[in-house]
């Protein structure tokens, strides 16, 4: 695995790239079970609960990002990294954007009982 | 080890153009297939927000609380990770050379696949059963279309696993192969992280919220 820089393909990978993805996917399956365990345990107050999943969706996000798609500071991965970086500040824009308009509008629209039927 | 070039341009090919366009090889179509799925990335983006606004309009019917059970849904997600993971071990033993190796785990990464999208039809199907289909409310609407675009990608990945495996034997571990095994890693990996979104802010906000 030392010899990765005869492939042209093989910079995306890391030193060892067995332990990246087992380490990937260890990090990934204990995020996956706090984000259930949080919801199913029933315990937390859901606004407390709504964060921590959002939390630990990033974090899931970031983690399978770096060890599965092996984004990262490397010249050979510059180009996919700046070009995601890129569309996530695109996806924040549109999903923020549409449910502070939508919510905005739900919340100035007249209530639905004094409305006739749609 | 049938393995004669490691780099990725077929033999006839780096014949024919020499040391000096090494940088022509297979990374400007990863990088093409990578722009595609942030494209792609968008279009999962609005159908989040459109979720996002619609997911608590159960119209009088069933809401996500009712609907969803979210042992399932843990299991599901087990599926796609380890078929991720398992992606990632053919992923090596391609760059390692090893052609059965890597067959095998596209055979194991397919399986987990099925496993997953037959779960996800036997939900949808249930929920027919059950009244909630896609026409029941906005939210159901919404909740078919995200989720269903997904399983669609999931299956389309399926197919190209299949052929894959067959062009494995085929071809060998030539550098056109490759080249398709490193965009097929990217399209399954990227799969699953789209899958984080769902189990996160469909099923597990559904319920909370």
């Amino acid at each position: 695995m030392s010899s990765n820089l005869i492939f042209a393909e093989a910079p995306r990978a890391s030193r060892s790239p067995l332990r990246s993805y087992i380490g990937g996917f260890l990090l990934s399956l204990l995020l996956t079970a706090l984000s259930f365990g949080v919801v199913m345990a029933g315990r937390v107050p859901p606004g407390l609960a709504l964060d921590a999943i959002s939390l630990l969706a990033v974090a899931q996000l970031v983690v399978q990002l770096v060890f599965f798609l092996h984004l990262g500071a490397a010249p050979e991965q510059r180009h996919n990294t700046v070009i995601f970086i890129l569309t996530a500040l695109l996806i924040t824009t549109v999903v923020s954007g549409s449910l502070w308009v939508m919510h905005n509008a739900d919340v100035n629209m007249m209530p639905m009982s004094s409305m006739p039927e749609r | 080890m049938s393995v004669t070039y490691p780099t990725q341009l077929p033999a006839a090919e780096a014949a024919s153009h020499g040391h000096d366009h090494a940088h022509d090889d297979g990374s400007k179509t990863v990088l093409g297939f990578w722009i595609y799925l942030m494209s792609d990335c968008l279009i999962f983006a609005s159908l989040f927000a459109t979720f996002g606004v619609l997911g608590t309009s159960a119209a009088g019917g069933p809401a996500a609380r009712d609907l969803f059970d979210l042992p399932y849904v843990a299991a599901e997600t087990a599926l796609l990770l380890i078929s991720s993971f398992t992606f990632g071990l053919a992923s090596i033993a391609l760059q390692a050379g090893r052609k059965e190796t890597v067959a095998l785990w596209l055979v194991v990464t397919f399986a987990f696949g099925l496993g997953f999208i037959g779960m996800e039809v036997h939900e949808f199907s249930h929920l027919m059963e059950v009244g909630a289909g896609p026409g029941r409310s906005a939210f159901l609407s919404a909740y078919f279309t995200l989720v269903g675009t997904h399983g669609l990608h999931v299956t389309a990945g399926l197919v190209w696993l299949a052929v894959m495996i067959h062009q494995l034997f085929a071809f060998g571990l030539d550098g056109v192969v490759r080249r398709r095994l490193a965009c097929l890693s990217l399209f399954w990996h990227f799969l699953d992280l789209v899958w984080i979104c769902v189990f996160t802010f469909v099923y597990l906000r559904g319920v909370i919220v």
